[in-house]
């Protein structure tokens, strides 16, 4: 068990080594991070040559990578060239948004896929299971970005003109320290998260139960005479809940590629939002703390989702 | 005696074994047409693809592009069916070009995306050894970089001002070559996956030690037998990657880093409707969304329906 453990950490960190030298090259030549001053009548040529060299911009690019690496493993992931603010902070002051954010809507996902889900699969091919397969099918079919935008049109914009009480699209200045506030701009952006994940994962939950309600271990607990109630919650449940677990740790990737979409759609103060807009502006330090942020969380997260399987199922046998 | 070896070819057991055996690709269109769903799917899709190839020899991709601020932002009528845009230009129009354009982006990327995953997952199963190991590793890390960050910087990287180009005989912006090189090169990662992992089972085959010991080098073996045998899994990969393909392009050009203006897709149609549904002009976003979620969706049910038909044990409950 602990030496599978160890393995798989060094095989992590092997694996982040390739991330970072792949984001390092991508960041740093996707465009020219000085580009803002390029219009700056103040600066000459000169003035910006001498800014490359002290910023170590004409160091060799493997100096470059090192000295990023070096600072990088200790905390320090440089200064943003934009914002003249270290990247630590910038992305320290946007992560709790965007983690609120993703934990409310994988909560409501998950709660939502298991309830719907579990009806689906006890009422096998009956109408309200036609009609959740249905919606779930188009759900899975949905981008983000049409949940968000339909979402805001109907309960901001709409329910604004009819004079019912509206939510707010994240457009206006909102103070970020008011609760309330916090929470009447995160409604619209949760539920067009949770509205568009839960679908897979209800189709998901379906499958799987109804796969274990076949087996042989579930006739066995229904001949022993116990009620279907408990058959289904102590018996099956439990073993259909199992993939569930893995596929939540492996859809992490997934989920924070729409918080950029939500993010921006709801002008959400969130690291997605952060990171497309410093992407743009080729600032490159930020973007690329941002990806080291995320894949080594992505990282750990497979590592943990892994193990904890091995725990939980018993029968996974370790090569 | 001739006559009696000729019927004993054609045995009279049940309506299937009539007649000549079926080929496997026969049986699996058999059971793809038993799936209602799928049949469904792809007939929604042969309509979508009519729709979107018969349009454009009725409205010209000018029309399309023309720009008009007298009528910028009005709602459905019977001059412009699906209403304009914030620069007047009709939403119709722009669907079906649009569309071709999604459509041609899905396609060529998921090409792009399915050689590059079969190449590396099979070249990894069937070669091991620190091919596999190198290969893999790099599977993984690309794996974990959220794909739509990837897409951000790759298409950053990539992205310089390109030149206009021709296309069919339309000129549509550069940044559709390098949206199909983003999506191609940041998709192919759970393919290669998959076909290394059949691969390796496949190697193990007593067909291919025969191959081997019959003199084939071992890329003939490779390319002559273990591809063709993986072919199922990557034509329901290439089906489900089309779907991923189309959704991504929205969601790059939605992001504003996609295809530019004025060329039209489905995705960017969507940018400006961003801020312009806060005001009310619901009809910039109905439109391109139903088609872009119409797309995927019968991309989806015709996927599914393959992947049953290519394997009849898998999904048996639903």
């Amino acid at each position: 068990m602990w030496s599978y453990i160890v393995r798989r950490i060094f095989q992590g960190l092997f694996t982040l080594l390739i991330i970072t030298v792949l984001c390092f090259l991508l960041t740093r030549f996707s465009g020219d991070p000085l580009a803002q001053y390029a219009t700056n009548p103040r600066m000459s040529a000169e003035d910006k040559e001498a800014l490359r060299e002290r910023l170590g911009l004409n160091d060799p690019l493997y100096v470059q990578y090192f000295k990023w690496l070096g600072l990088a493993v200790q905390g320090d992931l440089g200064q943003s060239f934009f914002a003249k603010q270290p990247v630590s902070e910038m992305i320290g002051t946007r992560l709790p948004n965007t983690l609120i954010l993703m934990f409310t809507a994988e909560i409501i996902t998950v709660s939502f896929a298991l309830l719907l889900g579990i009806i689906s699969a006890v009422k096998q091919y009956s109408l309200t299971d036609n009609i959740i397969t249905t919606f779930s099918f188009i759900g899975f079919s949905v981008p983000i970005f049409f949940s968000a935008l339909g979402l805001m049109l109907i309960f901001a914009v709409q329910f604004k003109e009819w004079g019912l009480p509206y939510l707010p699209t994240g457009a206006a200045v909102w103070d970020k320290s008011d609760p309330v506030e916090y929470i009447k701009n995160l409604i619209l952006p949760v539920s067009a998260l949770a509205l568009v994940n839960t679908a897979g994962y209800s189709r998901f939950v379906r499958t799987s139960i109804l796969e274990v309600l076949g087996q042989d271990y579930i006739r066995t607990a229904r001949a022993k005479g116990l009620n279907g109630r408990t058959v289904l919650f102590k018996h099956a449940l439990r073993n259909a809940a199992l993939p569930l677990v893995t596929i939540v740790g492996l859809d992490i990737p997934f989920l924070l590629g729409g918080a950029i979409v939500t993010e921006s759609v709801y002008s959400w103060p969130g690291m997605g939002r952060l990171f497309w807009e410093y992407a743009q502006r080729s600032d490159y330090p930020v973007v690329l703390g941002i990806l080291l942020i995320i894949s080594t969380a992505v990282v750990v997260l497979t590592i943990v989702t892994d193990v904890i399987y091995t725990f939980v199922d018993p029968r996974i046998k370790l090569g | 005696m001739a006559t009696d070896i000729a019927s004993l070819d054609t045995p009279v057991l049940g309506r299937e074994t009539v007649g000549k055996a079926l080929t496997p690709g026969q049986l699996i269109w058999r059971r793809f047409l038993k799936h209602r769903m799928a049949v469904a799917g792809m007939i929604s899709f042969t309509l979508l693809m009519l729709f979107i190839i018969l349009g454009s020899f009725y409205i010209s991709e000018k029309e399309a592009n023309a720009v008009d601020l007298q009528i910028r932002l009005s709602a459905p009528s019977q001059e412009h069916w699906f209403g304009t845009d914030d620069t007047g230009r009709d939403i119709f129009s722009r669907i079906i070009h649009g569309g071709q354009i999604s459509l041609f982006v899905g396609l060529t990327a998921v090409t792009l995306s399915v050689t590059l995953g079969t190449l590396i997952g099979g070249l990894a199963g069937y070669f091991g050894g620190w091919l596999d190991t190198i290969l893999m590793r790099f599977t993984e890390a690309m794996l974990s970089i959220p794909q739509l960050f990837l897409l951000i910087v790759l298409g950053k990287f990539i992205g310089r001002n390109i030149d206009t180009i021709t296309l069919f005989g339309k000129t549509v912006s550069g940044s559709v070559l390098i949206v199909i090189c983003v999506i191609g090169l940041t998709s192919w990662m759970a393919l290669a996956r998959i076909v290394r992992a059949n691969v390796l089972s496949l190697k193990e085959m007593d067909y291919v030690s025969v191959s081997t010991s019959l003199g084939s080098s071992k890329l003939r073996t490779f390319f002559k037998h273990l591809i063709p045998n993986t072919m199922g899994v990557i034509i329901v990969a290439s089906t489900l990657g089309l779907a991923g393909a189309i959704l991504n392009e929205a969601y790059v050009s939605f992001l504003g880093l996609g295809i530019q203006s004025p060329t039209a897709s489905w995705g960017n149609m969507l940018t400006a409707a961003q801020t312009y549904v806060q005001k009310g002009s619901w009809w910039m976003w109905v439109s391109p969304s139903t088609f872009i979620i119409l797309t995927i969706l019968s991309v989806n049910l015709m996927g599914d329906g393959l992947r049953d038909a290519f394997d009849p044990r898998s999904n048996r409950h639903l």
